[in-house]
C-alpha cells in the first residue's frame, strides 16, 4: 500500500526557513505570497491488511520517530 | 570516575570531551560505539558528544535518540548515573525524552560558530558546583540549530525548580536581547532535568580547558564531575 504522511510545524513555532523561502520568492516576484511555512512529506510503502491497519502503523511510525510531538503535528494523507 | 563517552556516526567532538575528561581525571574515557548494549561495568558518568549524528537526518538528534546504545543510557539515568549531552548531545537527549523541549533553528538562519557568554543559574549540581552562583563564563558555542523550545507550561517548571544551568548573556552577565544568540527561549542555554543527573547544554564546556585556545572556564565542569 503506498501511503504519504505529512509532518508539519505546529502553529506559533518559528519557521526561519519557511521566512527564508517566503523572501525568496518575493524577491523572485512570486506575487501574493502571505507567507510560507516548511514541512516534511514521507512517502511509505507499508504492508497492511486494510486502511485501518494502515491507519494505525502509520500513527505508530509519527509517534515514535516522524514527528516531534513537541514542535510538529502529523497527518496521514494516504493510508 | 567512570566516564564513558557515546560515539554515533556522525559525532565529532568526541575527542575534545575525551581531553577534557582525562585533563580533569587522569584517566581518559571509553569510547562506546552507538550499536553497544550497555554502558562499561561502574561507568559514573555518560558524555554525548558535539558533532551531526546521522547527518542531522529528520531532525537533530532524532535517528541516534533511537540507537541501541540509548537504552543503556536511560536505565543509567533512571539509576541517579550523571548523563552529560553537548550541543548534538542535548540535541539527542531532547528527541530521547530525557530532556524536556526540543531545539530548533536558530532564529537568525544562521550557523553560528564563536565564544559566548553564559551565566551559571544553579551552581548547586554535580555539574556545576565548581562554579558560583550568576558566575558569567564563556564557553564556545557552534551549532545551527540550539534555538530551544517548550511549552508554557514545561517552561514555568524548569523556571519553578531551578532546572536552568545556563543562560545566555553578555560580557557583564546581563541576560536578554542582543545576549541571545539563537531565540532560545527565556535565553535558556541548558537544562537539568527533575532529578538533577542529567544536564543538556548547547555551548562546548570541552572547548574552554586549556589556555592556547581561549580559556579554562570549562574546566570547573570536568572538575566537578571527576570528583563526583
Amino acid at each position: 500500500m503506498k501511503t504519504r504522511v505529512i509532518v508539519t510545524l505546529k502553529p506559533g513555532i518559528l519557521d526561519p526557513q519557511g521566512k527564508a523561502i517566503e523572501g525568496a520568492l518575493r524577491s523572485l516576484g512570486v506575487e501574493g505570497v502571505a507567507s510560507v511555512r516548511q514541512g516534511k512529506v514521507f512517502d511509505i510503502e507499508l504492508d497492511a491488511d486494510d486502511r485501518a491497519a494502515a491507519q494505525a502503523k502509520l500513527a505508530e511510525a509519527c509517534e515514535k520517530l516522524l514527528a516531534n510531538a513537541i514542535v510538529e503535528d502529523y497527518a496521514i494523507e494516504k493510508g | 570516575m567512570r566516564a564513558a563517552v557515546i560515539l554515533f556516526p556522525g559525532s565529532n567532538r568526541e575527542g575534545d570531551v575525551a581531553r577534557a575528561l582525562r585533563q580533569a581525571s587522569g584517566v581518559p574515557p571509553t569510547i562506546v560505539w552507538h550499536d553497544d548494549r550497555a554502558l562499561p561495568p561502574g561507568t559514573d558518568l555518560v558524555v554525548l558528544p558535539g558533532g551531526f549524528s546521522y547527518g542531522d537526518y529528520l531532525r537533530c538528534g532524532a535517528i541516534a535518540a533511537r540507537a541501541r546504545v540509548m537504552d543503556a543510557v536511560r536505565a543509567h539515568a533512571a539509576r541517579g548515573g550523571l548523563v552529560l549531552g553537548v550541543c548534538n548531545g542535548f540535541q539527542i537527549l531532547c528527541e530521547a525524552g530525557l530532556l524536556p523541549g526540543a531545539l530548533m533553528r536558530n532564529a537568525g538562519r544562521r550557523f553560528l560558530c564563536k565564544m559566548q557568554h553564559l551565566r551559571v543559574e544553579n551552581a548547586s549540581t554535580a555539574f556545576a558546583r565548581g562554579y558560583a552562583p550568576g558566575q558569567v563564563v564563556k564557553f564556545a558555542i557552534a551549532h545551527g540549530e540550539g534555538n530551544y523550545a517548550i511549552d508554557a507550561a514545561g517552561l514555568a517548571e524548569l523556571e519553578r525548580a531551578g532546572r536552568i544551568a545556563f543562560r545566555y548573556c553578555d560580557a557583564a552577565g546581563k541576560v536578554g536581547g542582543r545576549a541571545n544568540p539563537n531565540g532560545s527561549i527565556n535565553d535558556i542555554a541548558g537544562v537539568y532535568n527533575d532529578k538533577f543527573n542529567v544536564l543538556g547544554l548547547m555551548p562546548h564546556p570541552e572547548n574552554l580547558v586549556d589556555p592556547l585556545v581561549g580559556g579554562t572556564d570549562g574546566r570547573p565542569m570536568f572538575a566537578a564531575l571527576a570528583a563526583a
